[in-house]
């Protein structure tokens, strides 16, 4: 039998002080009872001797010292879990939402997972073929790997992820796929665009949606992601399904696990963040991968909002030294209408070179993607000194450059939001775009391709327009 | 009975215990019953503060601390080459084979294999006088390395019997009539990691480490048994680096730890090396590699041992003769365990919450590189370590405070810029922050080794590559025909010096690693170029001409020439003559 205790001593914040506690545990799950009778969840954050500090997911408020009990439940939090779980939403605790989200479990497992053996890890190289040329093409992604978007408030990031999920395929493969969707602290509309989005394709069917919107408490952020990682581990490394994981918005999250720092008086690292908001991202993003002899793979998509689109702020820079790469969305881009607006130059998808090439995209991938990529940027430099000194004063081949830079935005990272290009298309219209310049230019791709693919598309401009032109 | 400590306080990685008199600073014990290896660390009275190695979940007030009664040390012997390890040296492989896919709590595996057979070769006779350091005989532990087993510290006096054959790491393999007696030696020895391992002698690095990395070993090399350090923002390609360095650098053993960073890059590296093979001895690199593998996601305080349990195991190997490379990627990641510790401990914090001991901690352990004299009373062998630490300050600002308290001790600097690694110019190193003080002492080798001229062509290249940077500022302003011919030559050359000579193709088959040879046969042809244009110019050829010259397309192309056709490079300083006398030609 449990025992309850009614001996709260302080309260601030989220987190209440218990004196008297007997066998309390480090990370154990707390149920309170309020007095009107009503139950909210905790956690141990620290014991000391006979005092355990709890942090109350569902926040402090209508706690008083008098007459709440408080119950240690000798476990930590935990999911409970079947393959019914698809088509389900969930409280950002792991709660069934209502009535009909109820499933009969077949095991629990604690949110917290355990880190996966570096040597269990099998390498993430299959292709995933999203149809969104700056990211098939560019920022290849593939399946096992983290991914985030980088955005600012008002970029479209939703319209990004949600037609990642929509378009998402293995080329040549038909395998089971999921989508567990985590929403932390986003709004009800946000997380109706996904939900309606998910309906009309019918991937609502394989979904799990964990939800936590800007109304519910704040500290169960906390255990929100990692709730929707434990339904990812389960269909993934379980029941061998293919699973994309969307956690939005993750810089919610960070805030959340900033409220609980400052209510402890630890020590603040960078702009007031704990100085272990490192290791708790890591523990979140590195439960994305493939493990050797398994089927199943978690791909991570989260998303984050950058504080005043600064990607040196603490929440995208420690993201960034965690995950495989960031989509970075543009403001300049926006403006300009392009969508997705794709920050190309500083995005980046570390895994690609072991998901592209031959037999996996085509041969000349990593060679044009190179090339486009410098092209580009030089282009990018043309036109901040044709803005000095006006196009005229440009040389021959810088105002290549310049007309190149302006068709690849417009062309290649411009397209519609149900557009979905193949691979192969995508990688023609680089080669399209790249015809434009003199052999010589080219000096990132290997002479073999440039004979083989080069003619070719010189020839098909004298025949036909580029797409979109 | 043994003496038992009982828990009073847990706050995640930190555990504090009572009744901890009799146990030392730094000494192991093992938390609840679940035997989680921790560390003291602190000592108030009889309290003690432990760092945990494993997550704290589910320990609470009142369970039991069993100390061990001796520091954090790791297994030296047969069979650490190939192997993978986390922070505190337990096998991941053996972990994976024996307990699934996931790292649970309080595992243990022993180090080194057991059960597994070497074949032991004595090297002294039986009546020899051995003293600590001693190589008495040699296992061939893999096709590139003879581990040599060396008499263990604290034991000196006569050999008495000394076996050959097949052995396991725990049989007595010889035995050694002491002062204090008989004793017996197996081929495994324990090492406390916080300890330096001794040597005779430090000397100044006076070779050269070539790397087959063409912005390194031209323009900022790195010196056999000294230091460098990357740091660079995410992105910009550190730990390629690292990786490049781990596979290509001219070291005979690799320690690789992989602290604090991604899973997926040290499954890379574990299934890339057992296929990559070395261009020397064309065996593959794992079998002169050990790893590290701590990943972000596993315990912090693990992550703090980590780079010692390293270094360890990498002096160890040093002490047999060898030239050592060890790669740490990220020393910022172990600085912020060690954060992470010290804010629990709640010490006093200085930079950004960083523990005021963080420079110390630091300088210490780069200290551990170098060139020695191995201890020895045999012979006169040395050993060399050399020590490259990846940093990832926030947002790439240098000012963070891991990065001074780095560049206060390293002799090498490679600053990794976002810009460059935007432009796709890999590997980003920025040719006008980086810096190598190891130019001068390494001097007399590379002249007597690599070529006469490789300092001039250096100097000669970088301030090209200066030039550039000044006269891009005017070019911005009025654009590239305002310059003077010969600026414009300047200009030119600058973009091949780049594009063509620094730009090097991790991924690519040949340009993933260049000799020695074939970088300077590179860097002198695009100087060669430099010259000629100049000379032409004054002639009267026009700039435009120089600038779309054919040869232009070889010279771009000299990095993809394989190595057993280098020689063919020499023949573009052909080419530029001709072209350049076609030029002169068509002008009269």
């Amino acid at each position: 039998m449990l025992k309850e205790y009614r001996s709260i001593i302080s309260i601030s914040g989220p987190l209440l002080l218990v004196e008297g506690v007997e066998g309390a545990k480090y990370e154990e799950l707390v149920e309170i009872r309020l007095d009107d009778g009503s139950i909210r969840n905790g956690r141990v954050l620290e014991v000391d001797r006979d005092h355990a500090l709890v942090q109350v997911f569902e926040g402090t408020s209508g706690i008083d010292l008098e007459n709440t009990r408080v119950r240690f439940m000798g476990r930590g939090a935990h999911m409970y879990l079947s393959p019914d779980i698809l088509g389900k939403v969930f409280t950002g605790l792991g709660k069934p939402k209502t009535e009909n989200d109820r499933i009969i479990a077949e095991k629990s497992l604690d949110i917290n997972g355990s880190p996966i053996n570096p040597y269990a890890r099998d390498y993430p190289n299959e292709f995933i073929q999203t149809g969104i040329s700056t990211i098939d093409g560019l920022n290849t992604l593939v399946r096992g790997q983290k991914l985030p978007v980088f955005s600012g408030s008002g970029l479209p990031h939703n319209r990004i992820a949600a037609q990642i999920a929509r378009q998402s395929a293995v080329l040549g493969k038909k395998e089971e796929f999921a989508v567990v969707f985590v929403a932390i602290g986003i709004t009800f509309e946000e997380s109706q665009y996904f939900i309606n989005d998910f309906k009309k394709t019918g991937a609502i069917n394989r979904s799990v949606l964990v939800l936590n919107l800007a109304d519910d408490p704040a500290i169960e952020r906390i255990a929100t992601p990692r709730v929707g990682l434990t339904c990812a581990e389960y269909l993934a490394f379980e029941k061998d399904m293919h699973v994309l994981v969307i956690l939005t918005d993750m810089t919610n999250y960070c805030e959340a696990l900033k409220e609980v720092s400052a209510a402890r008086k630890e020590i603040p690292g960078r702009r007031g963040y704990p100085g272990y908001l490192y290791t708790d991202l890591a523990t979140i993003y590195e439960r994305a991968g493939r493990i050797k002899g398994r089927k199943g793979s978690i791909t991570q998509i989260p998303i984050l909002t950058m504080p005043e689109d600064d990607k040196t702020h603490p929440i995208p820079d420690l993201t960034g030294y965690i995950t495989e790469g960031q989509i970075i969305l543009s403001r300049s881009l926006h403006k300009k209408r392009i969508s997705p607006p794709v920050d190309v130059l500083p995005s980046l998808s570390r895994l690609k070179d072991k998901g592209i090439g031959e037999g996996k995209t085509r041969e000349d991938h990593a060679d044009t993607f190179n090339q486009l990529y410098a092209a580009y940027a030089r282009g990018k430099e043309v036109q901040e000194l044709a803005v000095i000194l006006g196009e005229a004063a440009l040389t021959d081949i810088d105002k290549i450059y310049y007309k190149f830079a302006e068709d690849f935005e417009n062309q290649y990272i411009s397209q519609g939001e149900y557009e979905n290009r193949t691979i192969e298309e995508t990688l023609d219209l680089g080669w399209r775009l790249l015809s434009v310049f003199p052999r010589a230019e080219l000096k990132r791709v290997r002479d073999e391709f440039l004979d083989k693919y080069l003619a070719r598309f010189k020839k098909d401009e004298d025949n036909q327009e580029g797409p979109g032109a | 009975m043994e003496k038992v400590g009982r828990i009073v306080r847990v706050a995640g990685p930190l555990v504090v215990a009572e009744k901890m008199g009799g146990s030392r600073m730094f000494d192991v014990v093992q938390v609840s019953e679940m035997h989680l290896m921790g560390e003291i660390i602190e000592f108030k009275g009889d309290l003690a503060s432990i760092q945990v190695y494993e997550e704290t979940g589910g320990i609470g007030v009142g369970e039991p601390v069993y100390p061990e009664g001796e520091p954090l040390t790791v297994e030296l012997g047969p069979g650490l080459l190939g192997s993978i390890y986390d922070g505190i040296q337990r096998p991941l492989d053996a972990i994976y084979e024996n307990i699934g896919d996931y790292i649970t709590r309080g595992v243990s595996a022993a180090a080194l294999d057991r059960e597994k057979k070497w074949d032991f070769m004595p090297l002294v006779k039986e009546g020899g006088r051995v003293e600590a350091g001693d190589i008495i005989g040699m296992v061939q532990e893999t096709e590139l390395i003879k581990h040599y087993i060396m008499t263990p510290h604290g034991i000196s006096g006569i050999i008495k019997k000394i076996g050959q054959g097949q052995f396991t790491v725990e049989d007595i393999i010889a035995v050694v009539d002491t002062a204090k007696g008989e004793a017996g030696i197996s081929m495994i020895q324990k090492w406390p990691v916080r300890k330096a391992r001794p040597y005779r002698q430090k000397y100044n690095p006076d070779t050269p480490l070539f790397t087959g990395q063409r912005v390194i070993d031209m323009f900022f090399p790195l010196a056999r048994g000294g230091t460098a350090c990357v740091p660079g923002p995410f992105g910009s390609g550190k730990t390629v680096i690292q990786h490049q360095l781990a596979k290509w650098v001219d070291a005979e053993v690799i320690i690789y730890i992989g602290c604090g960073e991604r899973g997926n890059e040290m499954t890379d590296v574990l299934m890339e090396f057992p296929e990559l093979v070395d261009p020397k001895s064309g065996v593959p690199l794992m079998r002169r590699t050990v790893l590290i593998a701590n990943t972000s996601n596993m315990p912090v305080a693990a992550r703090e041992a980590s780079v010692y349990t390293g270094i360890t195991m990498a002096e160890y190997f040093r002490d047999m003769g060898y030239s050592v490379a060890l790669m740490a990627d990220s020393t910022s990641r172990w600085a912020e365990a060690m954060r992470e510790i010290s804010g629990r401990l709640e010490e006093m914090p200085g930079e950004e919450g960083y523990p005021a001991y963080l420079g110390a901690r630091l300088a210490s352990f780069y200290e551990r590189a170098g060139v020695v004299k191995c201890l020895s009373s045999a012979d006169e062998r040395t050993g060399a370590l050399s020590v490259i630490g990846a940093v990832s300050p926030p947002g790439g600002d240098l000012s963070d405070p891991v990065v001074q308290a780095t560049l206060r001790v390293v002799k090498v600097f490679w600053s990794l810029e976002a810009n460059l690694a935007y432009s796709r110019h890999f590997p980003a190193i920025s040719w006008l922050n980086s810096y190598s003080l190891y130019n001068d002492v390494i001097r007399e080798s590379i002249t007597a080794n690599v070529s006469e001229d490789y300092f001039d062509l250096q100097a000669e290249a970088m301030r090209l590559l200066e030039k550039e940077s000044e006269l891009e500022e005017i070019v911005r302003l009025v654009g590239i025909d305002a310059l003077s011919g010969p600026d414009r030559v300047v200009m030119l050359t600058s973009r091949m010096l780049r594009e063509d000579f620094l730009h090097q193709n991790a991924f690519h088959d040949i340009d993933t690693y260049s000799s020695i040879e074939k970088q300077h046969k590179m860097i002198d042809t695009i100087i060669y170029f430099y010259n000629r244009a100049l000379d032409h110019l004054r002639m009267g050829a026009n700039i435009r001409d120089i600038e779309e010259m054919g040869v232009r397309d070889r010279i771009a192309r000299m990095k993809y020439v394989p190595k057993e056709e280098i020689n063919k490079i020499d023949d573009i300083k052909k080419d530029i003559d001709s072209q350049f006398a076609a030029m002169i030609g068509e002008k009269s």
